[in-house]
């Protein structure tokens, strides 16, 4: 694979801001504690959190490889997919069942969308479908909490937190996070090679490009959307097993959402690889600059260092790491 | 080519007394032709005489308002666009529809959608069915892919191809789904004469190899009377003539059209 040069660049520029500033700070100044072990520990712990928004991540990505929208409710669809499940497990049913039955649930919703919203804006601009994903958001967020209530409520999956894993006596790691890397690993494989080699994936990227196309050769334009949507529920309830039994079942899920704005755009919207590489950049990348360069500015930098990285990216590569170029023949 | 007799069948599909219009505007005007298996039957008229409006009716994009569409010897009011697709009815666009971020590979595999029949399940599971599946039909997708001489292109994203070369990956696409009947809309418009030759070949074998029957829409005048067993002449959306090349050239009513000579 020929290596483009400004990705050499984008490698290089990371590797100054997250290693070589850190490690200068830890020199010049005596509020900055540096070690190597140290360093490592945060950047692994960084990677192993980006693994949390690369799960959110996907869901925006799968609907916008799909259909060419950009998917504003995929934060009420976590939120929604997490209260469901933990509602089912309240009334008695075991954890297994309960998350069989939440599947049911996010597939009826997706037939429930493609009735209501979608099915009525057939060959309609792709900002159109924003807005009514935009409806769609706020109709899930308010609607399961009606259902479910509103307080925070306990995901137990009864995996420990407590550090499981040591590296030379220092560097440690906790068992949720390594199987939330676990997790999202298997989902990039399996949704990879779902899109690249099969008949329903190559459909589903077909409709993405053009739906009048995609009909003249026989693709049930409702089918497609029903499996997306269904798909994209599916990564949602993962995503909000995740981070429900990381912070609790609450309203705050939704908003989770826009941290995964900034991985998409260095992830690239059209990439399931991307939207993980993504994750893993603007994880340890958040965690190393609050760790390592904040106590130089004097404060918290994690809640916009992301964004500041994502808009330092776009001007060099608009369109992400791996997403598609945009190429228009005139 | 000439060497043996064409074999041309009976009427596989007739328009009768087809009429369009969007509101106030009249499309088509009692509009009646047939289509014989294995023949390659033009449709002709000035721009916007309703020529692609008629492929649109014929594989169930539009809707007409009267007459009916008897396929396969079963009449009914209109088409719908799965079920042509399913039965049959494969096409190219004037304005190319293709998927522009997938390689020519993809575009041309999913013309063979309706032919493979592994449910979801298989699919996202993939090895064993699926994977066989696959390799299945991407070998009937090579063959297309030689017989149209685009092997150096084959992964390349269309989106990057000159236009004769998404011309011909659009035609993959149709002959993928192994198509009964195959309209091709304007598939020479804005080629050189070269270009224009290669895709004739390509109609003519078509049409003489597969026993393909075509319905096709073009403006370069010489083209059409090569390629037609029959033609049908349109303008603003009323039949003025239907024949062979010999007769419609020779027809006054279309002189007059396309010359615009004022009585």
């Amino acid at each position: 694979m020929r290596i483009e040069r400004d990705i050499i660049y984008i490698i290089l520029g990371f590797i100054v801001l997250m290693v070589v500033v850190p490690w200068t700070a830890g020199q010049l100044s005596d509020q900055v504690f540096f070690n190597w072990p140290f360093f490592f520990e945060v950047a692994i712990g960084g990677l192993l959190s980006g693994v949390m928004y690369s799960l959110i991540a996907l869901g925006f990505v799968l609907i916008f490889k799909a259909s060419g929208v950009f998917n504003f409710s995929q934060g009420a669809i976590v939120l929604f997919a997490a209260l469901t499940l933990v509602g089912l497990h309240g009334l008695g049913l075991p954890m297994w069942l309960a998350i069989v039955a939440t599947m049911g649930v996010m597939f009826l919703l997706a037939v429930a969308i493609e009735r209501l919203v979608l099915s009525k804006l057939v060959n309609q601009e792709p900002i159109i479908l924003f807005m009514a994903t935009i409806g769609i958001a706020y109709f899930l967020d308010g609607f399961g909490q009606t259902l479910w209530g509103s307080e925070v409520k306990v995901l137990n999956l009864g995996i420990s937190e407590a550090p499981g894993f040591y590296f030379d006596g220092q560097i440690l790691i906790n068992d949720f996070d390594l199987f939330a890397a676990g997790i999202a690993a298997v989902m990039v494989v399996v949704l990879g090679i779902f899109f690249q080699y099969t008949r329903i994936g190559r459909a589903l990227r077909a409709v993405a490009d053009d739906h009048q196309a995609a009909l003249s050769v026989g693709i049930p334009l409702k089918h497609i959307w029903i499996i997306v949507w269904t798909v994209a529920g599916l990564v949602g309830l993962v995503a909000g097993i995740m981070w429900g039994s990381k912070m609790g079942v609450q309203f705050a899920l939704s908003l989770i959402a826009l941290k995964a704005l900034p991985v998409l755009i260095l992830g690239g919207f059209t990439s399931v690889p991307g939207a993980i590489i993504g994750g893993l950049i603007i994880g340890a990348g958040e965690k190393l600059a609050e760790v390592f360069l904040a106590p130089m500015i004097g404060g918290g930098i994690e809640e916009w260092f992301a964004y500041m990285l994502a808009l330092a990216f776009l001007a060099f590569r608009p369109q992400g790491l791996f997403g598609e170029k945009i190429i228009e023949r005139v | 080519m000439d060497m043996y007799e064409r074999k041309i069948g009976d009427v596989i599909l007739a328009l009768d007394n087809i009429s369009l219009s969007f509101g106030a505007m009249k499309v088509l005007d009692d509009v009646s032709f047939d289509v014989r298996q294995g023949e390659i039957r033009s449709i002709i008229g000035p721009n916007g005489a309703g020529k692609s409006s008629m492929l649109n009716v014929i594989n169930g994009f539009y809707h007409p308002q009267q007459g009916s569409i008897t396929f396969r010897g079963e009449k009914r009011k209109e088409m719908d666009v799965h079920k042509a697709a399913a039965s049959g009815i494969a096409r190219t666009f004037q304005n190319i529809a293709l998927f522009k971020g997938m390689s020519t590979l993809d575009n041309i595999m999913t013309g063979r959608n309706l032919k493979m029949k592994c449910n979801i399940f298989q699919q996202a599971w993939y090895w064993g069915k699926a994977q066989k599946e696959e390799i299945e039909h991407r070998q009937k997708v090579e063959e297309i892919i030689d017989f149209l001489e685009i092997q150096n292109i084959r992964k390349t994203p269309v989106g990057r191809l000159p236009y004769g070369f998404q011309k011909r990956v659009e035609l993959g696409r149709a002959l993928a789904a192994e198509p009964e009947i195959l309209l091709l809309d304007e598939p020479m418009a804005g080629m050189n004469v070269e270009e224009k030759e290669d895709m004739s070949r390509f109609i003519l074998d078509i049409n003489d190899e597969f026993g393909t029957t075509i319905i096709l829409i073009e403006h370069d005048m010489g083209v059409v009377m090569d390629l037609s067993d029959r033609v049908v002449v349109l303008d603003y959306g009323r039949q003025l003539a239907d024949g062979s090349p010999d007769e419609v050239r020779s027809n006054q009513t279309v002189i007059d059209a396309y010359l615009g000579v004022s009585h």
